[in-house]
Formats: C-alpha cells, structure tokens, sequence
C-alpha cells in the first residue's frame, strides 16, 4: 500500500490518490509497509456485530482520546516496555559516555593490539590497541544522533513538503510528487556511495544531511496520503463551510488526524537509519576517524575477523541491540495507532 | 490499459531525467577527473588543458550531460581513464551482479512468501510468533554483520560454503552471498505478506468464497493468496533496489568481481566515467523494474487497469 | 404459515413437535452464540428459535449488536472463529442437525442448499475476479462443470436477474457495476444452484432507494418462483412490510417479539418493537415530535440482568431487572390464541392491549 489508506483495500488509490503514486504506485516502501501492518492484530474485536457500538457504550464514560488511548495501549505492552528502557539506556550512554567507562576510545596502545578480553578490559582490543569496551561505549553516541536527527529532519521535511502537496493538491502536488519520484529514483546505497564520496570531511551532520536528502520522499508520501484521506472527511468540510481558513483547517483539524501514520513510520525508520549509518561507514562514505562509529570499528575489524572476532562481534552487537530496540518501539508505536482499532 | 501503460511512460521521462542529472552532476563534483587521471604526478598544464579540451569538460554540466545521455542511447557509456570502453567493463561485471541479485531474488520470493503465508495462516500460534520474532531480529542486524558471521559460520568453521567467490561466480558459490543479500528483505517479505494475508482473511470477499461453499483450498489459493500477494509483488519490484544497492555489501564481504566492486574502485580512483556509466545502469535498471511492477500490477489487479 | 408452539414457548424449547408433513426447512432451536474477545466473552445470540418453511419469508429485525447477522452466520457455517463460537443449541436443516455434521458436510451443503447475500456487494464480490468467474465458480466447484459450460451458465444468471447485456458483461469485474446490478450478481450467486433457503443479510441497505425496491422484487420474484425459504436480515421496518410472512425482533442476542408482519405494525406487544415503530416518521403524525428509543443499545459484554431492554423501556418494573422474560404466547384480551405470536416482555398484555 502506497500511502496511508488504511481503509482501502491492497492499496487501491481513489482517484485523489492517482498523484502521489505516480512512477510508483503502489510501492510498499518500508515505513508505509509497517503502516499497512497497522492494521493486523484486530481480530479479538472483530466480531462482527459486537464490537463497535455495544463495546463503546461502557467506554462512554470516560472519552479518550487516540493519543490517550495509545499511550493506554502501550503502557500495557511489554514490548514497549523493554524497548523503552533499552533507548533510555541507550541515549543515557550516548550523552554520558564517560560514565560507563573511565578509559578513552582514542587512547590506543599498540602493543595490545587484537588482544582478546582481559580483565579491566572485558571486550578486548582493537587492531590499533584501543579498548574495544570503550570504542563500544562511545560509539552509541554516533548512530543514536544521526538516527534521531535524520528522523527529525526525514519527518520534518517529508510532513511540511507532503502535507502542503495533500493539502493544495494541484501543480504543487504535482511537482512534489515528481520530485520525491526523483530522489526515490536513486538507490539509497548507490546514493550514498556517489554522494558522500564526493565530500571529504563527513561529520555526523553531513550524513544526517545525505539521509534526510534521499529519505524524506517516504515520509512525503505517507504525509501527503494521511493528509488527503483528513482532507476528505466531514469534518474539514464542515470546517470549511463554517469559514476556516487554510492555516487553521491545516494546524487544527488536518494535522492531528494525520500524525500517526507519520508518527508510525518515522520510529520505525529510525532503527533502519541507524542501520543506513552503519552500512554506510563500513563501506567507507559514512563518518571517518576520529569520529568512534560502530560501522567503522565493524569494518576495520572485518579483515581479520577470523582471527580476532571480538573485535567485530562486540561493537556488532551493540549496533543490533540498538537497531532492534527502535524497531521494537516501532512495532509498538504502530500496534498502538492502529486506526482500525478504534 | 493502453492509457495507462502511456500514463506510466511519460511520468518517467521527468524521474529519469531528474535521477540520472543528479547523479552526472554528482559525480562530477567527485573532483577534476584529469588531475585524478595523472595520480600524484602533477601534469603539464599544456597536456591537461588538451585532455579537458578532448573529454568535453570544458564544456557547461548541462552539455555534457546531454551529450552523455545522448550517447547512453546509441549504446556508449564513453570510456575508462585506462581507455577501456565502459561497456565493456560492463559486460565484465554486470553477470555476475545480475547471477548474485537473482540468486538473492529467488531466496527472497521463496523464502519470504512461505513464511508469510506460513505467519499470516497461522496467527498467533507458535509458528506465527516463531516468524514474527525471526524476522524482527534478521532486520535489526545489518546486512554486512550478518555476512560476515555467516561467511565464518558456514564457510570457515564448517566448511559448508565457499567463503570467498572464485573468478567466474558459479552459482553454488553464490548461494551463501545470494542468502545474506536477501536476508532483511526477506524479512520484510515475510512480515509484509502476513499482515495482507491478516487482513485479506477477514475481508468480506472471502467470507463470501467460504459461503460460496468452496473448499478451503480453493478458498486460499483463489481468492486469499490471489489478493494478498499483489502489494508483496509490488514490494519485491522496488525493493530490486534495496538488493543492488545491497550488492555493493555483499560483494565486498564475499569478493565477487561484480558491479559493486568496479564501482567502488572507481570512486576511490575518480574514474568518472566508470562511477556515472555504472550508477546510470543500475538506476535504468532500477526505474525500468518499477515500470515492469507498475504494469504487472494492473496486469493483477483490475481496478488499477480500468481507473 | 404460522409460527410453532416451539418458538412461542421459547426458553423451554422444547414444545410440541411439529407435524412431518408440514417440517420446516430450517429450525434454529436455543442457539447460543459467544464471542470469545480480549475484553471478555460477549454474549452475541442467547438462545434463539425460529423456523423457515419453503416459499416462507421470515425477517429478522434488529439494530446492530442485536445478534441478527451473528445467528445467520452460525446457520450459514460462516462465523469467523475465533473468536466466535457456537456454544449451545441446533440448527435442524431439512431434518439434520448442521452443528452436527463434520466440516466437508457443511461446506457441500454451502452454496448448494443454503446461500447467503450480503450488504456490501462490492466488498464481497472478488475485485480480481470477473463477475463471469466467480458465478461459474459456483457450477465449476459443486458440479464440476467445464469453464466453457460454465461461463455460459453465468450469462444465463446474469440475463435471469435481469443484467442487460449480460453476453458481454460477464467479462467485466466487479467495480465496473453499478451498486444495483452488483447486488444483483450477488443474487444471481447465491440462486445459481438453486438452493432451499437463502439468507438475505441487509440486501438493500447500501443501495439508493429507487434501486432498493427493484432489488427487493426481484429477490421475492425469485424466491416465489423457486419456492425457496428465505431470511431477511434487516434494521429497516420499511424494506420488510411488503416481502416479509413473519417477523422476528431482536435484542441483545434474544427474539423478544415474533409476529405475522401485519400483525406487528398493527399492535406491537413488545415495548421495543413499539419504540422503533413510533420512531419511523409517518405522515399522518406532521407537527409532533418524532419518538426516539432513549438510550444505546447494551454492550454484549455486559448485558443488564433481567429484560436486557429494561434501562431504555418506559414500561420497566422492578421485575424487569430481576427476572428474563420468556417468550409469552401473546392472546387476544379475552384469552383467545393468536397464531404465531410471542412477546419476551412481562408487561405484553399491557404492551398490546392497553
């Protein structure tokens, strides 16, 4: 499913839709994927006739809201759970690095180099004889930053050039469209791998930049269904009768009824930027020295793997723990929104 | 169904030429390909200026591309530093990427399909659950670590696979790089096959087949599996980039000779022509593979066909 | 034509039997439906009896939640289980119990003796499919029929519930019809064996009004041709009047009050029944006030204890919240039986006659 209609079914596009899936129509891309899988997990309610109505009655008394019935929900999952203290832990790590670790990752002693563990030093060394517990520590400040920045900007970006494109439809939407068809056009990867080469000094902030350059498009896409789909109910046409202008019938009645589609796919695209930002400095266009990145220190201990896999598996693995804690929070998130459940 | 096959194409012509000048002028923004051609030496100026003069690049970005493009369609991708014609490394390369992504893409539809349909028929049971939490940790690990430990596991400890691919890349020795490659996509596969199966399984035109009388395997064969599999094989075509660009990994981690390796020599040389004449192909290759979607897609689903 | 002691005597179930030569098609006795959710068991059918006989058209009237579709489903074979369950009763079709027979049995008897046409005809038509496809489906599936033969015998439906052009249309998919001729392919399915019964769930409710009533003659045209048994799902007093022989009301998953359909418009004996029949607006009443049943209707997962009606009926006792009522037999004032008629109410007499 192409964009945000949950209520259609295998992603037929109305004809409001027929812009937006344009060169690609159609295209489960991964965040709208998951959005689709919002709507799995129902069936407990699904009884035909019983649910809706005759269940909503006791639940009349206290009316909640979407927002507070999914902070409800997902105070109750487990999954949340465990994935929430994971990132606090995480982002804890990623601003006080020296709280779990006394020692520097730049202070290397080559005599130790490729040491396996040894106490005071639980994960070994590296090639260089850095301490691979610290290299491991300070790493998680790199990929949590561009994950939760490329987020922001990816949703940021993807919302306001979306959003507008839904919301006014016509030339702009068409030109919006033709453009993330364009930076879609190009394989994230072989982005990447032209784009960042040609800029010598990578800091975190150009790869956040490269991200939310070629990722946005997907965000556009689910922001601009979610906001069409607001756009044609009742509601914000009653707004409009009644004389609201554009601002408020976008701020007040189309925006909060298109976030959670939003919302869904961008925790979940976290986890994979995260993942993106990895790859990325394993291939050698991601960050560089000194910046500590579990991608580099992956594929600096790649080549000798065989002989020092401590090396590898120890910031390989932090990298997998924290991609599948966001993922998690996604799958939650997602769980939590489902529009089909309310 | 003609107009909208016409729809298609001429909705391409912007994207194509948009993503191909976005990558030219990238490209060229890698550095001056001449100085690059001398390495460290620096050449005389006399020499440079003739072979700038020659190689078009003193001619505007927007000329050069169009000369480029031009050639792209009379079948030449210009010529290496080294005076190789580009094609030809093409033709070198190219095989071998293609042998490794449609191992990967054969995985991808057997493996993903099954256990989403395994997943979605089977909700909530062990099966289902065993699935779901696979899937969800095959997509957290990237790509590359999961190369490598399969690379040790099945090629070094166990003897089980070729850990490096030789000169040639016979296919068995590209199963175990073509199962890494597919590996998060299958993962997607599978969820996303579950969840339109989920979805598809309540939805009202089966309980009609299933009033209908009609087995249950005709039930799921007919009219469940017929409807769930139109977004997967939506999703399998564009995700054919998610598996090029995942090539680029693989080859690396499994030292196939194949698009990806070329293309990265060719960044870390500047070799100009090499890194455009590739991407423009694999991004062709790319948009030509979501044209072929678009149209299966109403091929599959009639309502897109007669909109 | 008339309804069985069994049905009056409701909650006992078990009256007189019926006489052979007169056996219904389809005899629902006591059955008992839950809904197994996360939020508890909802209680969807608590206990139903009715009975169809061959050329018979029996309505089942209720609001959503009343257990009118539930029941049919459970009739039909179809209910989504999990989580519905059919917990209690039996479903006597042509002398057998269906609860009783394995999977395959049922599923033969689907399509071939009993049919079912639903509300949303575009949403449960296969938008992949042709129309021709899936009405030969049913020949081809059941009969074995060739493709050829087949798609021929899905023209002849299609001509039969009056597609004009049917030669042509047959290749056509679902989302190329009109609503009106949608649920017109959907009747033609549900006909193409030529069943016994059919169960009509809301046939008309998602079509425009013009097209309602064509629709509405077609099915009973069919069914008097056939002399088949049919049931009528609906919410709309309005679509039964001229189809319907009997009526049966629903609420919270019981019948409370079944009628001959004259009788019922004519003197309702169940507060809920005159409720809904004092909401429809009516022309010789301009200027008052339209009646509207206060209150929603109960969630099933909490049913109010006694007469479920009893927190939106203005005739409520204290009785009403202590004991169900059983399905009375409902006399004229002098005592003198009236044919089929049944009122789960404990104030009927009141209700009816005064």
């Amino acid at each position: 499913m192409p964009d945000q209609q949950p209520d259609k079914p295998n992603g037929v596009p109305d004809d409001a839709n027929t812009e937006l899936s344009s060169a690609f129509p159609q295209t489960p891309t991964l965040g709208a994927m998951e959005v689709e899988g919002m709507l799995e997990k129902e069936d407990l309610t699904h009884a035909p006739e019983v649910s809706t109505e005759a269940v909503g009655v006791a639940d009349r008394e206290v009316p909640r809201s979407l927002w507070q019935d999914a902070w409800r929900e997902l105070r109750r999952n487990p999954i949340f759970i465990i994935s929430g203290i994971l990132i606090i832990f995480l982002v804890i790590v990623a601003i006080f690095p020296g709280l779990f670790d006394s020692t520097s990752p730049l202070q290397c002693d080559l005599s130790k180099s490729q040491q396996g563990p040894t106490s005071g030093h639980p994960f070994g060394f590296d090639t260089q004889g850095c301490d691979v517990y610290a290299r491991t520590i300070y790493g998680a400040r790199a990929s949590i930053t561009v994950g939760v920045f490329a987020t922001l900007g990816t949703a940021l970006l993807g919302t306001l050039l979306g959003g507008l494109a839904g919301f006014f439809g016509g030339w702009l939407d068409a030109v919006v469209s033709r453009i993330a068809d364009i930076f879609f056009g190009i394989p994230i990867l072989l982005g990447g791998l032209v784009f960042l080469s040609v800029i010598p000094s990578r800091s975190i902030w150009i790869v956040v930049a490269f991200i939310v350059v070629l990722g946005w498009p997907q965000l556009a896409r689910i922001a601009r269904g979610a906001v069409i789909t607001a756009r044609q109910q009742d509601y914000v046409t009653a707004a409009r009768a009644l004389g609201a202008g554009n601002s408020r019938l976008m701020l007040r009645h189309i925006l909060p009824n298109s976030l959670a589609p939003i919302i869904v796919v961008a925790t979940i695209a976290l986890g994979t930027y995260i993942s993106l930002e990895a790859t990325l400095s394993y291939l050698g266009v991601g960050l560089k020295p000194p910046t500590v990145s579990w991608g580099i220190d992956i594929s600096a201990a790649a080549d000798t793997f065989r002989n020092a896999p401590h090396m590898l598996l120890f910031p390989a693995g932090a990298l997998c723990i924290t991609i599948l804690a966001f993922i998690m929070l996604g799958d939650a998130v997602r769980d939590a929104l489902d529009p089909k459940l309310r | 169904m003609g107009r909208y096959v016409i729809r298609r194409l001429l909705q391409m012509i912007p994207v194509f030429i948009g993503t191909t000048f976005i990558i030219f002028a990238m490209v060229h923004a890698l550095g001056d390909p001449v100085a690059a051609l001398f390495g460290d030496k620096a050449p005389d100026p006399a020499v440079a200026a003739q072979l700038r003069q020659q190689l078009g690049l003193n001619d505007p970005l927007i000329v050069q591309y169009g000369n480029y493009m031009k050639g792209i369609f009379t079948g030449d991708l210009g010529t290496t530093f080294s005076g190789q014609p580009v094609t030809e490394l093409l033709k070198t390369a190219y095989p071998t990427t293609l042998k490794l992504t449609v191992v990967a893409f054969t995985f991808e539809v057997i493996i993903g399909i099954g256990l989403g349909v395994i997943s979605g028929m089977r909700r909530g049971r062990l099966a289902d659950t065993g699935v779901m939490v696979m899937t969800l940790i095959v997509i957290s690990i990237p790509t590359f670590v999961i190369g490598y430990v399969l690379q040790y596991l099945f090629g070094v400890k166990w003897g089980l696979a070729d850990a490096t691919v030789p000169e040639g890349a016979p296919i068995q020795s590209l199963l175990l790089p073509g199962f890494v490659l597919a590996s998060v996509s299958l993962a997607y596969v599978a969820r996303l096959t579950r969840t339109t199966i989920a979805e598809n399984s309540k939805a009202d035109y089966v309980r009609t087949a299933v009033a209908k009388g009609l087995p249950r395997r005709r039930v799921i064969t007919h009219h469940l599996l017929r409807n769930s599999l139109i977004p997967v094989i939506t999703f399998l075509g564009t995700d054919l980039g998610a598996l090029m660009g995942g090539a680029l990994v693989t080859e690396r981690i499994f030292n196939i000779h194949g698009v990806g390796y070329y293309l990265y020599q060719g960044i870390l040389r500047q070799n100009t022509p090499t890194v455009v004449g590739f991407v423009t192909v694999l991004v062709i290759v790319f948009l030509l593979a979501n044209l072929l979607v678009d149209l299966l897609y109403a091929v599959l689903d009639p309502r897109i066909r007669y909109a | 034509m008339g309804i069985h002691a069994t049905e009056v005597t409701a909650d006992a179930g078990r009256g007189r039997t019926a006489d052979s030569e007169d056996a219904p098609l389809l005899q629902v006795k006591n059955l008992q439906v839950e809904f197994r959710t996360r939020d508890g068991v909802a209680k969807a059918v608590n206990g139903v009896n009715y009975s169809v006989r061959a050329g018979e058209t029996l309505a089942i009237l209720g609001e959503s939640g009343s257990g009118k579709s539930v029941s049919s489903q459970a009739v039909m074979g179809i209910l989504d289980s999990p989580p519905g369950f059919v917990t209690g009763g039996e479903i006597v079709f042509k002398g057998e119990d269906l609860l009783k027979l394995s999977s395959e049995k049922r599923r033969k008897i689907r399509g071939t003796q009993m049919a079912m046409i639903f509300q949303d005809a575009l949403s449960s038509l296969n938008p992949v499919h042709t129309v021709g496809t899936q009405l030969g489906e049913m020949f081809r599936v059941h009969r074995g029929t060739s493709k050829s033969e087949a798609k021929k015998k899905a023209v002849e439906l299609m001509e039969r519930v009056g597609i004009p052009a049917a030669k042509e249309r047959v290749n056509q998919y679902p989302h190329q019809f009109s609503g009106g001729m949608r649920q017109r392919i959907m009747i033609a399915m549900a006909l193409a064996l030529e069943p016994d019964l059919i169960i009509a769930d809301e046939p008309t409710t998602a079509l425009d009004v013009t097209v309602q009533a064509q629709v509405m003659e077609l099915l009973a045209d069919l069914q008097a041709e056939y002399n088949m048994g049919l049931i009528l799902i609906t919410h709309d007093l309005g679509v039964v009047a001229d189809v319907a022989d009997k009526i049966a009301v629903m609420y919270a998953g019981r019948i409370v009050e079944t009628a001959p359909v004259h009788e019922l418009y004519k003197r309702p004996a169940h507060p809920y029944t005159r409720g809904l029949l004092d909401s429809i607006p009516r022309l010789d009443q301009k200027g008052q006030e339209l009646y509207a049943i206060k209150g929603l209707p109960p969630n099933l997962l909490r049913i109010p204890s006694g007469c479920a009606f009893n927190p939106r009926c203005p005739m409520a006792q204290e009785i009403c919240r202590t004991e169900i009522p059983p399905l009375h037999a409902v006399t004229e004032a002098d005592g003198a039986p009236i044919q089929g008629r049944g009122s789960a109410c404990h104030f009927w007499k009141e209700t009816i006659h005064g």
